[in-house]
């Protein structure tokens, strides 16, 4: 009875190892391939992450219990960008009174934007964006001013050539000088700078302290000559009753517009949040499908590589079989060679991952988040490559015939 | 002990059929040094492959140790090749930038044996070898010809087998190396009693063992004891 015992793990390993290190470069350029692959999916994945919770940050910094009153109609399924909002004129200052009734209402701040060249005594110049807004904006919006004051109502009534600005405007206006009490010129006119707000803070693509808040009075008659609302923002007194006000406000606001089909349209922070969390969804899953085919190429150069290792090995190989190696040792050796390659190649390509979103986010281009799961991915596919592409030229090392092996030159 | 009983081996190339063996029988006692010696194409590598249990028969029985060997599986014959027989090779083959010790090692691996027995034992075949001990952590491509193949019969002596068969063993060396090499395996069947067969197609060679069977066109041409035999 011949004793059945299997070949040691460290012996494999052993043997990995002297087989791998004998070729550096090709082993070290084979690897790059997946090396490549790994870390461009952690860094997508981070970027695409970084940009979807400084979105979602932004976002909630806003105001918690809002819902937003934009005129048109947003068409399901082509997201928040269309034609119709903006265009529309049919959503006025009358209308807000009218929402004020509904009890769940606690506040609401009507807004008209338009963007401005805007020109400080110094000669400094920026483009903005332009609200005109009443007092309410403050306590709808959670914001308030840090040097100054907000727009008062005496300023509404006045229609007042005053301004807020935002602490990025104020800097790109007026550099490191104090702007308060100094003049500001909005699209030709006169503007008197009365307070700064707080620094928000946000990061990605809005940045919300670049902005300048006028009286809407002045903003509607002096500025753009137009007596409609661009946006409403109306604050809800409470979370849970987000779904009953968006519903009492809709209908209202149908019965003042006397029509059967909605002229505008009504979205809570929510419905905005999973809108654009949707879009930088897709965005992600696109760049990580374009690093996942890098890393698809870097499997192929593995399963190149191993095929060349099998043929120039092939006398190596008859050995093996001639002193009693398996076709199952034979097969593990070469299976596990290419794991080994390409999970070392996946953790080099972790490390450079992490290390280029921890680059993106020091300069300050985004800030990135490498999350646990990716990594783990990362390592999964990895080995699940090695293991795809390291099956075939492992299957014809082990079935090589040891006789015809042995002679091969 | 191996019988070899009616042994034919048909090699199918398209349409044409090759009779590589045709019905040969002998049997080797333990401990003989036998010489089996044929000119190239005689069928002597193709006894040697059935012999080491690298290739089965198309017709007839081989027993090693009373073990049927003809009918085996891919798997059974490694597993027979692992246990009973070492191979000494013409062109060595060791494993390139590997020590002589691990080369030695090498069919150890396969039995799952334990680092410390595996270092033990093959030190041990190297000294059987005549393998100069200074030189067991060179690597295999830092060693001359006769070094070489004193790596490789420590290799064949490492799981202790029944049968050590050796392959054009000088083929690759000069004379006075090859000489070196023969009275090694000399010694070995001498002092250790190990079995060798020795294929090659050079009677100066083949004039070393006790016994030579002298293969032609496939069957056996001639089989008795060495009375020239050549001891170094």
């Amino acid at each position: 009875m011949l004793v059945k015992k299997k070949m040691k793990l460290t012996d494999i390993f052993r043997e990995t190892f002297t087989s791998l290190s004998a070729n550096k470069a090709r082993t070290g350029l084979t690897m790059l391939g997946i090396v490549i692959g790994i870390a461009s999916v952690i860094a997508m994945t981070a970027i695409g992450q970084g940009a979807q919770s400084s979105i979602q940050a932004s976002i909630e910094g806003l105001g918690s219990n809002l819902i937003y009153v934009y005129p048109g109609v947003i068409q399901p399924g082509r997201g928040i960008v269309s034609s119709g909002r903006g265009s529309a004129q049919n959503l006025k200052s009358e209308d807000v009174d009218v929402l004020l009734q509904i009890s769940g209402i606690t506040n609401i701040s009507p807004e008209l934007q338009r963007r401005f060249q805007i020109i400080s005594q110094s000669g400094n110049n920026t483009n903005t964006t332009v609200t005109g807004t009443t007092s309410n904006y403050g306590t709808v919006h959670n914001t308030d001013t840090q040097t100054g004051n907000f727009i008062s109502e005496a300023n509404e009534r006045s229609l007042a050539k005053v301004a807020v600005l935002g602490s990025t405007t104020a800097t790109d206006l007026f550099d490191e000088d104090d702007p308060i009490n100094k003049t500001i010129r909005i699209n030709k006119v006169n503007f008197k700078v009365i307070g700064i707000l707080e620094t928000k803070g946000g990061s990605g693509f809005v940045n919300p302290d670049d902005i300048v808040i006028v009286p809407l009075s002045t903003m509607q008659k002096v500025l753009a000559g137009a007596d409609y609302l661009s946006s409403m923002s109306v604050a809800v007194v409470d979370k849970d009753q987000m779904a009953i006000v968006k519903q009492e406000l809709t209908d209202a606001l149908l019965r003042k517009h006397n029509v059967e089909e909605a002229d505008f349209s009504v979205m809570s922070q929510a419905d905005i949040l999973s809108t654009l969390t949707q879009v930088i969804d897709t965005f992600t899953i696109f760049l990580a499908s374009i690093a996942g085919i890098s890393l698809l190429v870097g499997g192929i150069g593995i399963m190149n590589m191993m095929l060349t290792t099998v043929t120039e090995r092939t006398r190596e190989i008859g050995l093996r079989k001639a002193v009693g190696a398996k076709r199952r040792d034979i097969n593990n050796q070469f299976l596990i060679e290419a794991i080994v390659l390409t999970f070392s190649g996946g953790l080099a390509g972790v490390i450079l991952g992490w290390l280029v979103s921890f680059t993106i986010t020091s300069l300050g281009i985004i800030k990135t988040q490498v999350s646990f799961s990716s990594v783990l991915l990362a390592f999964g596919v990895s080995t699940v490559i090695g293991i795809i592409f390291g099956y075939y030229p492992a299957r014809r090392a082990s079935k090589l015939n040891p006789i015809e092996a042995l002679r091969y030159e | 002990m191996i019988e070899v009983k009616n042994i034919t081996k048909i090699y199918k190339t398209g349409v044409e059929e090759l009779r590589a063996l045709d019905d040969v029988s002998f049997s080797i006692e333990d401990g003989e040094f036998v010489a089996i010696m044929g000119p190239s194409g005689s069928g002597k590598s193709t006894m040697m492959h059935i012999l080491g249990a690298l290739d089965t028969p198309t017709d007839g029985k081989y027993f090693l140790d009373g073990k049927d060997v003809s009918t085996l599986s891919d798997d059974e014959l490694a597993d027979i090749r692992k246990n009973k027989i070492g191979f000494v090779f013409q062109s060595f083959n060791l494993l390139p930038r590997t020590t002589v010790l691990r080369n030695v090692m090498l069919p150890l691996v396969y039995k799952g044996v334990g680092e410390e027995e595996k270092e033990q034992r093959a030190k041990e075949s190297l000294y059987s070898a005549g393998f100069d001990e200074s030189h067991f952590n060179h690597l295999s491509n830092q060693l001359s010809g006769g070094q070489i193949q004193r790596v490789a019969i420590a290799r064949a002596l490492v799981n202790n087998p029944t049968l050590i068969l050796a392959d054009e063993p000088t083929g690759n060396l000069d004379t006075k190396t090859g000489e070196v090499v023969l009275e090694t395996f000399q010694r070995l069947n001498r002092e250790q009693g190990r079995t060798i067969i020795l294929i090659t197609h050079e009677r100066d060679v083949a004039e070393h063992a006790e016994r030579i069977i002298f293969i032609k066109d496939g069957q056996i041409f001639e089989d008795g004891r060495n009375h020239t035999r050549r001891i170094i």
